[in-house]
């Protein structure tokens, strides 16, 4: 005891040259990282002759006329509300979901118990290419059959997306369950509370790191996601993953607009994403990467 | 209703025997037996619905000749064995080579674009470790391509990679002279380094985070010993962080390998629906195969057989890095 106190380096001294290369390292990372941050930033504030020629570090002229420009020149109003609309929908419906199926891995057991985890963890490997195609008849087929519209809608897409921030959001809630002492529960069981009550008093509260951070995941995929958004969605339920593309087939290029539009739909979850980032690395120690 | 009266009488009969308890205790006994089950079901029909299900569909479209003209009710379309199958592993016609040409340069991208981004991101993550001035500033920073929308992002690249007004070429042959004449980067053989860059660029903050999580749960004791038998840094780095950090490096890789395998957003947001040769992604190429030529049933049998192949991949990895991991657990 007494050594440890006298050390004269604390455990983790390191070298001098460990300094210098951090030094290095960081700041040659730092600007990869922030090249295309400050592009986005400053060619969303110039004039569009600005990044029609030769490519400038900084406007010409400072100009918010990009950020007034973008909601006339595509209708960037509504796939920002089609975009709020799919990825809340599928966040809220994702983490309830996730929060009872992981309740019951992590509680009880029963049979299939495994052969549950181990299928929805592989559905993660499916390449999305191969049930793009067959997801679009079924959805097609279900209108068909019941009326219920999933293809073209935000409906369909809302269930799809909320299937791929899944298994991901299961399989992290499980391991922060665990972390959960079952004292907890079984001491709310004792009390009268039935085991949804033990589970919306007593573990979900203990878990709320985790389910922030399943939360934030599954929103970001919903916010993200191209592929099946570029198939499955028509004129007014287009989200912004394919919308934005809207600037760039017209004749003219507009990259000022561009800038500031990827900028305004960045910002909801970039701020967000930082805000609650402490619950997500929180929550991928106490769960994911135990 | 008729037919299950006698039912209900049946049941009614049986707990009259075992007088008053068993008829409160049973109730409870399905319910805790069944509770979990319920608990999962919303979980397990969506998964079914939307993964398996599809699956199962895609395998069966595969042996049909699915053109166009049976899409409509593709049930109907004429079996055609493994004539999909056929044509897609005659790697002596065209369709065939140009799939293997697609699944080796995927191969070479996705290792280099995996082994890149563990690099950096453990790098930042070890460099990050001990607390100085910034750090939490230069962890959020860190964490910003991660958390931008992939075509938010995808599409600044874009025009950073312009021929004629990108940063990329201004940097490049204006500023530095580095090149005789202004590159084209999202066309031709510079396609892939274009790719690269914007993957890892994109990905090595997954990596940084899921290993800065997992340095967390190293306990300090372990360093504090190593420091009083005379460790230096590197070799409490190579004795004790990387070997704690091999159950998390394990999921980590294979999760970047698959995601990176699979990903269509980052090379069709970065090059449109047609990708150039260089860059021709599995993904982006089963896509235009079955989207852009109408052939369903051969992307579908694509599709298939690179699905195959992961199964394969990740069966023999696990099987691999679990065998390896066992005698240092024990």
């Amino acid at each position: 005891m007494s050594s440890t106190a006298r050390a004269p380096r604390s455990p983790m001294a390191p070298p001098r040259s460990f300094f210098w290369s951090r030094r290095i390292f960081l700041t040659l990372l730092t600007g990869f990282v922030l090249l295309p941050v400050h592009v986005m930033v400053s060619s969303s504030l110039k004039p569009l002759a600005d990044v029609t020629g030769e490519f400038r570090w900084l406007p010409s002229e400072l100009t918010i006329r990009p950020y007034i420009d973008i909601w006339s020149t595509i209708p960037l109003a509504r796939y920002f509300v089609n975009s709020l609309i799919v990825a809340g929908a599928a966040t809220v419906c994702s983490v309830v979901i996730a929060v009872f199926a992981a309740y019951a891995v992590s509680r009880h057991d029963f049979r299939g118990r495994r052969v549950f985890t181990v299928t929805v963890l592989s559905t993660q490997m499916f390449p999305g290419i191969l049930f793009l195609l067959p997801l679009f008849l079924i959805y097609v087929n279900i209108g068909q059959a019941t009326g219920i519209a999933l293809f073209g809608s935000r409906g369909g897409l809302i269930l799809t997306y909320l299937t791929f921030s899944l298994p991901f959001s299961i399989w992290m809630l499980i391991g922060y369950f665990d972390s959960v002492p079952r004292e907890l529960d079984e001491a709310a069981l004792v009390d009268g509370c039935g085991p949804l009550g033990a589970l919306l008093r007593v573990v979900v509260p203990a878990a709320i790191p985790g389910i922030v951070a399943v939360a934030v995941y599954a929103f970001m995929t919903a916010w993200g996601e191209v592929l099946f958004a570029s198939v499955m969605t028509n004129d007014t339920t287009r989200t912004l993953a394919v919308g934005l593309q809207g600037y760039s087939t017209l004749n003219n290029v507009y990259w000022n607009q561009i800038m500031a539009a990827s900028l305004v739909v960045s910002v909801p979850v970039v701020a967000g994403f930082l805000l609650l980032q402490r619950y997500l690395v929180a929550g991928l120690t106490a769960g994911a990467v135990k | 209703m008729t037919t299950t009266a006698p039912a209900e009488a049946a049941v009614a009969k049986r707990p009259s025997g075992a007088a008053g308890r068993s008829p409160r205790r049973r109730p409870g006994r399905i319910r805790r037996i069944g509770l979990p089950y319920l608990l999962l079901l919303p979980a397990l029909v969506l998964e079914l619905l939307v993964h398996l299900v599809p699956m199962v569909i895609g395998i069966a479209m595969s042996f049909k000749e699915l053109t166009q003209f049976h899409i409509r009710d593709w049930g109907d379309a004429p079996w055609s064995g493994l004539d999909n199958y056929q044509v897609s592993v005659d790697f002596d016609a065209p369709v065939g080579e140009a799939l293997l040409r697609s699944f080796f340069i995927t191969v070479a991208f996705t290792l280099l674009s995996v082994g890149l981004c563990w690099l950096i991101g453990t790098a930042a993550a070890l460099y990050l470790q001990d607390t100085f001035r910034g750090r939490g500033l230069l962890r959020a920073l860190f964490l910003v391509p991660y958390a931008l929308p992939v075509y938010a992002a995808v599409i600044t690249w874009v025009f950073m990679f312009q021929h004629d007004n990108g940063l990329v070429n201004h940097v490049l042959h204006d500023q530095l002279g580095l090149t005789d004449k202004p590159s084209f980067w999202l066309i031709g053989d510079n396609s892939f380094v274009a790719l690269l860059v914007v993957s890892v660029w994109k990905g090595w903050p997954f990596a940084f985070l899921i290993v800065m999580a997992g340095l967390q749960n190293i306990p300090k004791e372990q360093y504090e010993a190593a420091a009083l038998d005379g460790a230096g840094m590197w070799q409490q780095i190579r004795r004790i962080t990387l070997p704690s950090l091999r159950p998390v490096n394990q999921v980590l890789l294979l999760v970047l390998f698959l995601w990176t395998f699979n990903d269509f957003n980052t090379p069709y947001v970065l090059f449109g629906k047609s990708a150039p040769e260089a860059a021709d992604l599995i993904s982006v190429h089963i896509y235009q195969a079955s989207f852009v030529t109408w052939n369903f049933g051969t992307g579908s049998a694509m599709s298939v057989l690179l699905l195959l192949f992961l199964l394969v991949v990740t069966g023999g990895y696990l099987l691999l890095t679990s065998r390896g991991r066992k005698p240092a657990d024990v």
